[in-house]
């Protein structure tokens, strides 16, 4: 495939949305940039509201995302940078939330944690392990009985898997046939538990069997790959043939939270992060663009220029903006 | 419109205003345990499956927590879901979904999307049913910023009330209690609301005040008509709302009376009769001739054999004792 022009369109059947390869690669890299300059404010304790990073699980956000349209629905976790900004969120309202502002996605009533952005189907990102997956299926029977074609995504960790909530959740959808697509982005690790030391059965796409669902394990950190399973078990949701279970193996650089990489905790091994580090689903697909033909190391770089010069206007615009009055603290407890 | 009375059940009363609403509003669904089952709700959902089918009518497996998940992520996505618990005791497993996510979600995004969720909590208690088939818990939702929490008392405050619950964008945990069940009431036919967040003072009064709820209300009732014969003139708040409290109606009858005994059909302890007292105290010091005196559950789980039910219950003997008690004196003057 020789590089006639800068971009390239994937196939797929959806007609609403033409991917291309370079916005695929964008997208997963301007989560890259973005989480770095933000460990780095984190240490520097500009940023004080805890932040879970998402470094080195780029390709999962990225490929489901962009299987999905603006009127589908994703629930995300306290580890939600990654999923706000591949839905389509706003870097600069994400970093203003993360500065506490008034002008953050949230209102600064959030944090990190609780980024929002209802108008591109992304209602709120909760904290509780697993309680988002049941809100997924909620909105999915929402969508059912109100005759729309859209779909919810669940977003959710390993660790989550050890919910009851999990199985409760799993088996209702499939009792009733909703169209809801189950994520599990396995990073192998729960805060500091590794996941042999959580699950009786490591296997989690298998787990989707009990519930009579199709399960299907696969390599997070290849996006395409990512891409092309999340779009078959969207259309699949949207077909009205039920839900899926997708387990993406994969791996967080950082520690649970924060810019450390907990190896000074005795958390996990430097070997394993190294061999993980050289699994970069950034760089592999870099690496793919231009083995392909269809990006030079220079078009990336000048994509890399562009993301670093709107992470440098977002840093700005948060920590320039106001913080909310005082007198603002008891609003919004109820809609009027 | 005709003001015909029409006397029906607590029950036919919240029937028939489901019927009503789901009528009128297509984006009503009616979502728990056992709505379809001859037992779980006492004959309050009778019809409504035949009527609108198993898409809004939706009896679920017993997973709780998930389900007021489901509940709430379909609140979030524009359909207006009545969430049943048929048993409050059985709700505590749906705690974080309702405390960390339907009473948060509006102020932690910053007022963006609001859960429009009723949250339907039945009290069913007596029969030597024991601990855990028994709770009262409506102090506890009532703590959380974010939820409101309604207790009608009567045949016309069930169907006032679960209007005005459904009606709002806000989540609501509409409790009731099997022993109203069998109430009988005045109740227009239309449907109608009452504003949450105000109480009624269905008896006027001029001796001392009973703050009441739900069936404590009834109790009151039927304690003021012994009290009447006594020479003693009680005038009775039903609070409807337990959550905002509508501390204006409740304060200028106590400031009125001077004395104020509180019913409460949860524990006495760390609850309603607590915030109320704190909150008498706090405003209207002055005007109290007597302390307030509280009439609840001892903190004590409830029993099974009926011998201990008979004293953990409060009785209207007790209610009556707790006003004379109120009134200072052991034997009450004649007017």
């Amino acid at each position: 495939m020789k590089r006639d022009a800068l971009v390239y369109t994937i196939k797929h059947t959806h007609p609403a949305k033409s991917l291309t390869y370079l916005s695929l690669y964008q997208t997963m890299l301007t989560i890259r940039l973005a989480e770095e300059k933000i460990a780095e404010l984190v240490s520097n304790r500009e940023i004080i509201c805890p932040c879970h990073l998402y470094i080195g699980q780029e390709a999962v956000a990225a490929g489901v995302c962009s299987a999905l349209r603006k009127d589908d629905w994703v629930f995300s976790t306290h580890r939600s940078h990654g999923h706000y900004l591949a839905k389509g969120g706003n870097l600069n309202s994400m970093m203003a939330e993360l500065f506490g502002r008034s002008a953050g996605c949230s209102g600064g009533r959030g944090g990190s944690m609780h980024l929002a952005d209802p108008a591109i189907g992304f209602p709120g990102s909760s904290a509780i392990v697993a309680g988002t997956i049941p809100l997924a299926v909620g909105a999915a029977l929402s969508f059912k009985l109100q005759e729309k074609d859209s779909i919810a995504v669940a977003f959710f960790g390993d660790g989550a898997v050890s919910e009851g909530i999990f199985y409760e959740s799993l088996n209702f959808a499939s009792l009733v046939k909703l169209p809801v697509v189950f994520i599990c982005e396995n990073n192998l690790y729960s805060t500091h538990l590794p996941v042999s030391d959580c699950l009786a059965d490591t296997s989690i796409s298998k787990k989707a069997s009990i519930f009579n669902m199709p399960g299907s394990v696969i390599d997070g950190n290849d996006v395409l790959t990512v891409y092309r399973t999340a779009l078959k078990a969207i259309q699949r949701a949207r077909n009205g043939k039920g839900p899926s279970l997708i387990e993406c193996l994969t791996y967080r650089w950082l520690g649970h939270v924060g810019p450390s990489d907990d190896l000074d905790k005795g958390l996990r091994n430097k070997n394993e992060l190294v061999g993980w580090k050289k699994k970069c689903p950034v760089n592999r697909f870099g690496r793919y663009l231009i083995e392909e033909g269809i990006a030079t190391q220079d078009d990336l770089d000048k994509i890399g220029k562009t993301i670093e010069n709107r992470i440098r206007i977002s840093v700005n615009h948060g920590k320039r903006c106001n913080f909310p009055a005082k007198k603002t603290l008891t609003g919004h407890v109820f809609k009027d | 419109m005709a003001d015909v009375t029409r006397i029906i059940t607590f029950v036919k009363a919240i029937n028939e205003t489901l019927h009503l609403l789901m009528e009128q509003d297509k984006d009503i669904i009616l979502i728990g345990q056992g709505i379809t089952s001859p037992w779980y709700v006492g004959g309050t959902c009778d019809g409504l499956l035949e009527r609108f089918g198993r898409g809004r009518i939706i009896d679920t497996p017993v997973s709780e927590n998930a389900v007021t998940g489901v509940a709430v992520g379909a609140a979030l996505t524009g359909l207006r879901p009545i969430l049943v618990h048929p048993r409050m005791d059985f709700m505590y497993l749906a705690m974080d979904q309702i405390a960390n996510h339907a009473a948060n979600w509006y102020y932690m995004f910053g007022g963006q999307l609001s859960i429009p969720i009723t949250i339907w909590a039945i009290i069913n208690r007596g029969g030597e049913q024991g601990a855990q088939h028994s709770q009262s818990l409506q102090a506890i939702y009532a703590h959380i910023p974010g939820l409101k929490v309604v207790m009608p008392s009567s045949p016309a405050t069930a169907k006032g009330l679960l209007v005005s619950s459904v009606r709002d964008s806000n989540p609501v945990i509409y409790v009731d209690d099997r022993w109203l069940y069998e109430q009988k009431g005045d109740v227009g036919e239309d449907l109608f609301s009452i504003p949450i967040g105000k109480a009624s003072v269905i008896r006027k009064g001029v001796d001392i005040t009973i703050i009441s709820s739900s069936y404590m209300t009834v109790m009151a009732i039927n304690a003021a008509r012994q009290l009447d014969e006594m020479g003693i003139s009680v005038e009775i708040v039903d609070l409807l709302s337990v959550k905002p409290l509508d501390e204006y109606t409740m304060l200028t009858s106590v400031s009125k009376t001077g004395r104020a005994i509180v019913l409460d059909g949860g524990w006495r302890s760390f609850g309603i009769s607590a915030e109320i007292s704190a909150t008498i105290a706090e405003q209207i010091m002055g005007k109290l001739k007597r302390p307030v005196i509280r009439v609840a559950l001892p903190d004590v789980p409830a029993p099974s054999s009926s011998a201990l039910e008979k004293v953990y219950y409060p009785s209207v003997e007790a209610v009556v004792l707790a006003v004379k008690k109120g009134m200072g004196r052991s034997k009450p003057r004649n007017i």
